[in-house]
């Protein structure tokens, strides 16, 4: 359990900034526990978690957006993770059931060296950065969430893939015992990306969010984020990663392949067959925005798709 | 008690309407200061869409459950409970309705138009609110004594129809969970499933009764029964 008496909490772990991000929740909380007449720990928690479970250090990235971000609360507690339930809370309510040590992942197929990595080793295979994207759901609705995590190029060059190789596939967790046995979507769920998207620089697996590694309905252990495309492109829980020459099936394209394309790259254009794609609504707003190519990152990404219709490749 | 429960007073039957309101009002009461209080999630405005929408249906499945439950248990009182009922679920239909309109399309009537015309889903709930414009209007004594019992009742049989375009709103905004469109739909299933079969019954029973010859008839006679 992670919560602790405010005294195990050693004060140089509670990073200023940190407190100031929180300040209004922080004091809020504590003022309310003061008034209930409880003990300040009500309050603290949040900075419980945070000293215990802080990754550092950290590097910037250029590919930051600095559009404000998405709460601590929101992000955490309205998530799509069928597996443990399809209401958008029940991800925050059942994930804890998750082990996510030990945990390896292994990578394969076309590669000069597949290898099975420890998610301690995982960790270290390359700097750490946050990396704050926005992330555009196909539902509609939208965040900016500030990731930690490093490219997949640096952990796909470890393993050397082969010229035969075009495609990555992500296979994800799924244990019957505690996640829905019911077959919402084939389980485990995979996802999977053409190697030159993976290979992108903005492509990153995560371990992290707002300096803290990643809580279990996001995708702990180890997940991938891509921010141009509809959030389920971005697997959580990721326990396999196999490269191939053919493109992989992919979980939300199986259950309504003329909903859900391979590519799904965000694209206002291109509507979703039972509501529009144009605009969306960014958590913790009440008017929409409208929706960007590319959801914003066309500029880095465009040049992938030259050439291609993108009506036909949804 | 058991007099009471099957033959209410006018004053017990007040205080049982009340009941009813009041129970009726909870949904929205809880969207109201959930609202307020900032506790409806991460994303309200799809919360409150969701629970109106949600409350519609049920509201209407309750309507639709009035008849049998009184043919079954005896409680004939409980008819005096329907017009409140689907009322109440016009309301929250509406309220859901006119939230889509505010908060899903800030009142930009074009793509409101585009999305009725184009998104099946929202066809048919569209459909299925406009069907119940008039019975809401006419719900109520005078229109029934205007109209006359059977014109009224024959109106009002749109509520089938009604209830079916709800479901199927419902069934075709879900992604991949069919589960809770599946109960809508099973409940609503052995609602219009019990009327077609009381009317089985009823053919059945009129052909089974002696013809009703008076002496005086010598022709063929033509009997006129249900289909």
């Amino acid at each position: 359990m992670l919560i602790k008496r405010p005294a195990d909490i050693p004060a140089s772990e509670i990073t200023p900034r940190d407190l100031f991000d929180d300040r209004r929740r922080f004091l809020q909380q504590a003022g309310a526990s003061l008034i209930a007449g409880a003990a300040l720990w009500h309050g603290v928690p949040d900075n419980a978690r945070a000293a215990a479970t802080r990754l550092s250090p950290l590097a910037s990235s250029p590919f930051s957006t600095t559009e404000s971000q998405t709460a601590y609360k929101s992000v955490t507690t309205y998530n799509n993770f069928y597996e443990f339930g399809t209401d958008k809370e029940d991800p925050a309510r059942n994930a804890d059931k998750m082990a996510v040590r030990p945990w390896t992942v292994r990578v394969e197929g076309l590669a000069g060296k597949p290898r099975t990595f420890d998610i301690d080793d995982l960790l270290k295979l390359a700097p750490l950065e946050e990396r704050i994207y926005r992330l555009r759901c196909v539902e509609a609705w939208s965040m900016v969430v500030p990731w930690v995590g490093f490219p997949l190029s640096a952990l796909l060059k470890q393993v050397d893939p082969l010229g035969s190789a075009k495609y990555v596939e992500f296979v994800t967790h799924y244990d019957a015992s505690i996640m829905t046995r019911r077959q919402i979507l084939n389980w485990p769920y995979t996802e999977g990306l053409r190697l030159d998207e993976a290979m992108h620089p903005l492509t990153i697996l995560a371990v992290g969010l707002y300096g803290e590694v990643l809580p279990n309905q996001n995708g702990a252990p180890v997940r991938l984020v891509v921010p141009w495309k509809y959030g389920f492109k971005s697997a959580k829980s990721i326990v396999a990663i196999r490269l191939h020459e053919k493109q992989p099936a992919t979980a939300w394209n199986q259950s309504a392949p003329q909903e859900y394309g391979f590519y799904s790259n965000v694209n206002p254009e291109v509507d979703h067959p039972r509501w529009s794609q144009a605009s969306e609504r960014r958590i913790g707003e009440l008017r929409k925005r409208p929706t960007l190519m590319f959801n914003g990152y066309a500029e880095q990404v465009a040049s992938l798709y030259q050439g291609m219709d993108l009506r036909k490749h949804y | 008690m058991s007099r009471a429960l099957q033959h209410p007073s006018a004053d017990q039957i007040g205080a049982i309407k009340a009941f009813v309101f009041f129970l009726c009002m909870l949904p929205a009461a809880q969207l109201i200061l959930g609202w307020r209080a900032d506790s409806l999630g991460a994303n309200p405005v799809e919360t409150i869409t969701h629970a109106t929408g949600a409350w519609t249906l049920r509201l209407l499945l309750i309507t639709l459950a009035v008849t049998p439950l009184r043919r079954y248990t005896g409680l004939h009182w409980l008819v005096r409970l329907r017009r409140m009922l689907g009322l109440f679920a016009f309301a929250y239909g509406m309220a859901h309705f006119g939230i889509y309109l505010w908060l899903d399309h800030f009142f930009d009537w074009q793509a409101i138009a585009n999305d009725i015309l184009k998104r099946p889903y929202i066809t048919v709930g569209f459909a299925a609110l406009m069907l119940m414009v008039p019975l809401a209007l006419t719900s109520n004594a005078a229109a029934i004594k205007r109209m006359g019992g059977r014109r009224w009742q024959a109106l009002h049989r749109s509520v089938y129809a009604i209830a079916v375009f709800g479901v199927l709103h419902y069934w075709w905004l879900v992604k991949a969970d069919i589960l809770q469109p599946l109960i809508y739909s099973a409940v609503l299933a052995v609602l219009l499933g019990l009327r077609a079969w009381w009317r089985e019954l009823e053919r059945r029973r009129q052909l089974a009764a002696p013809p009703p010859v008076a002496p005086s008839l010598k022709g063929k006679v033509i009997r006129i029964v249900p289909k």
